[in-house]
């Protein structure tokens, strides 16, 4: 069973019932809740704190539970210039996430290296986790911020979660092979 | 007691050890010429003269002539604001010299910091590890020799390293009229 479109909440049909799969709701439920893990490592960081106070409030997309423990986190945000020092430091950060995860590469240093064409500075994020969403900017606007957190959650709505599972076969779900 | 009368002091004790002090734009700086004695002078400055303070311990890389490092130490009295400067060559075969940490706690950071980005070693300090970079880094990044772009190193489980791309870089804005293209040129050889 692939989900290919969304199916969320419908004005239509509230206080009715609502038609949905199993699927498709346990993504809604799940992407309306992404867990960040805020890994600052620069001045983005700061514009990472604006994002999560009250004037641009990350809460509004569910966010707002900010986990400093990666164990708890979906989400990492890297937020900052990744120094080859450090490197090593957040990739064992990103194994001790549970799956699903993904990551959002914020600002130019975490996309590219930015600025820093030295010695010192690992040249994008990507080269040592996967990225899914990369934010322009130095520092990106928190708009720009809570854009990748929306891209993010188009992303995992349109993920199937229970297909291939046991849990879909318990449901007949899926055919019985 | 200010910085030049300091100096003289210095000079006094040392003799031939120590150059004239030099002044440029009201500093003062004193040439020490063995590498070896430069504890035994800052010993000196700290308890005959009150240097109480160690500011900063800074290497400079002299490349292609010799001796090729010099080690500038940056002292100051607390109270009375005065600062002199010691200067001190080491040649790279040696790469060596005395560490003055019995003298100020604080060049112990220092120290390993010169250790990390040029590879002058300090005799008699306690934990001469790299600072910024991590251990198993095989280069001295603030080296002339050293390009800005890095060299490739992989120290598996550690960290690993790869030449950054510059494009013609690194861009620097020539100091000069005429308009932004002008100014700041997107390739520059270095020649210019």
């Amino acid at each position: 069973m692939q989900t290919q479109s969304e199916y969320g909440y419908n004005s239509k049909i509230e206080g009715d019932v609502v038609l949905t799969t199993v699927d498709a709701a346990l993504a809604w439920f799940r992407k309306n809740s992404v867990w960040p893990m805020p890994m600052g490592l620069a001045c983005c960081a700061i514009e990472l704190m604006a994002v999560g106070a009250s004037r641009f409030d990350i809460s509004r997309f569910g966010s707002e539970v900010m986990r400093f423990s990666p164990r708890q986190a979906d989400c990492m945000i890297v937020a900052g210039t990744v120094t080859y020092k450090m490197a090593n430091v957040l990739r064992r950060i990103y194994d001790q996430m549970p799956e699903p995860k993904w990551v959002i590469a914020m600002g130019a240093c975490a996309s590219t290296g930015g600025m820093y064409r030295s010695y010192a500075v690992l040249q994008g994020v990507d080269k040592i986790v996967p990225v899914d969403v990369y934010i322009g900017g130095c520092p990106p606007r928190p708009e720009a911020v809570l854009d990748a957190l929306i891209k993010i959650q188009e992303k995992i709505g349109k993920q199937p979660i229970l297909q291939g599972t046991v849990a879909a076969k318990l449901l007949h779900l899926e055919e019985k092979s | 007691m200010t910085a030049l009368e300091s100096a003289n002091k210095i000079k006094a004790k040392f003799g031939d050890l120590v150059s004239e002090p030099a002044e440029f734009r009201g500093e003062i700086s004193v040439k020490v010429s063995d590498a070896e004695k430069i504890f035994d002078v800052c010993s000196f400055a700290k308890q005959q003269l009150g240097f109480d303070y160690l500011v900063d311990i800074s290497s400079v890389d002299n490349y292609g002539t010799d001796p090729r490092w010099t080690v500038v130490y940056h002292l100051r009295v607390i109270d009375s604001g005065i600062e002199i400067r010691l200067k001190n060559d080491v040649s790279e075969e040696k790469s060596e010299l005395p560490s003055v940490l019995p003298v100020w706690r604080t060049a112990n950071w220092h120290e390993r910091e010169i250790y990390d980005m040029m590879g002058i070693r300090f005799s008699g300090h306690p934990d001469l590890r790299r600072i910024l970079m991590w251990e198993g880094y095989p280069y001295f990044p603030l080296r002339k020799d050293f390009p800005l772009a890095g060299k490739p190193s992989d120290l598996p489980g550690v960290a690993f390293t790869q030449p950054a791309p510059l494009e013609g870089g690194p861009f620097v804005t020539i100091p000069s009229a005429g308009d932004a293209i002008g100014r700041e040129p997107r390739v520059r050889t270095p020649e210019e």
